[in-house]
């Protein structure tokens, strides 16, 4: 469950990147996607391009992001602008002032998450994982909280996997983890960790083949969820044999040792 | 007059409608989204709002997202 509603598909997919958008439908229908993000972007006189909207399957849930905003200020602003256009109430709050490292501004975005919530969107907070912001965010009531694993766009998978664990230990709401992943094996790691789902991107978009990167993503989604749910065994540092070691081959008198 | 359209001024001829001014710009009004001194105005609205002198006009639509707007 989430913002009210059953979704089936863990896998989130956003929809920045894709080569064109024919492509990223493809791959939004191989992933068989319950939610994409979109964003808003200014527009210039006598631009004639394809409406996105126009190659995202209808049953998918659209959550808008506002990305670009430096502010609490400016994502309530993307996230009205967003609402206006008729996309619904699904904001994924994204506040970012620094252009290197592309890092949230988790006070700021608490900020939006609190007067959004308000006005009675589905917010769902871009975060580096903190428990104490986590926490404020969910009393803010933050449908759920979506962490970082890495920089935006870098691939290099859950390099926060501590503290997001923590989360996932401690925060009530659904920690979605967002960002950094690069491959099915970074998604399906964040799923075994109990994560409620991921959101991929870049990783899928600027694949060789988006389309077979997507199914391969939603297959990973699913068996880590599949894992998780089964529980996953504790690891040891010295072996534990599988196979009974009796020795029936062997006489006790006659060992070599 | 100057307008500030998306962060850009620009000298136009007034008086202007908003809808006016979507039209000169060659926008399809189904996509976009206009905000007209920081207020959401719908489409419908478009013909009755007379653009001063200053104002600040943003035009917004959808794209796949995403990174980060370049902000000018």
């Amino acid at each position: 469950m989430l913002g009210g509603r059953s979704i089936k598909n863990r896998l989130l997919i956003g929809t920045g990147k894709f080569a064109n958008y024919p492509i990223m439908k493809q791959a939004l229908e191989a992933a068989d996607a319950d939610i994409v993000t979109v964003a808003l972007r200014r527009v210039d006189a006598g631009s004639k391009t394809d409406n996105i909207l126009d190659f995202i399957p209808k049953k998918c849930v659209l959550m808008m992001n506002t990305s670009g905003a430096r502010n609490a200020d400016e994502a309530v602003r993307i996230a009205r602008l967003a609402k206006a256009s008729g996309a619904g109430s699904w904001i994924k709050i994204e506040v970012i002032q620094d252009n290197k490292y592309l890092l949230p501004d988790n006070l700021e975005t608490l900020k939006a998450v609190e007067i959004l919530v308000k006005e009675g969107f589905i917010a769902l907070p871009y975060m580096s994982p903190d428990l104490s912001m986590a926490r404020r965010m969910a009393d803010a009531g933050a449908a759920a909280v979506m962490p970082l694993g890495s920089p935006i766009g870098s691939n290099r998978g859950v390099k926060t996997r501590e503290l997001v664990q923590i989360l996932v230990h401690e925060i009530k709401i659904p920690v979605i983890v967002d960002a950094g992943l690069g491959s099915p094996a970074d998604a399906c790691e964040c799923m075994e960790m109990g994560c409620a789902a991921v959101l991929v991107n870049t990783a899928i978009a600027i694949a060789r083949d988006p389309v077979a990167m997507a199914r391969a993503f939603k297959d990973a989604v699913a068996a880590g969820r599949t894992a998780y749910l089964a529980g996953i065994a504790s690891s040891g540092s010295e072996a534990a044999a599988s196979s009974p070691l009796t020795g029936f081959l062997r006489d006790e008198t006659h060992s070599i040792s | 007059m100057i307008l500030r359209i998306n962060g850009k001024e620009e000298p136009v001829e007034g008086p202007l409608s908003l809808a006016a001014l979507v039209k000169a710009r060659q926008l399809c009004p189904e996509k976009i989204v206009v905000e007209h001194n920081l207020r959401i105005v719908s489409r419908g609205d478009w013909p009755q709002v007379t653009l001063g002198d200053k104002d600040t006009i943003e035009i917004v639509s959808f794209v796949g997202g995403g990174g980060p707007w370049k902000t000018c």
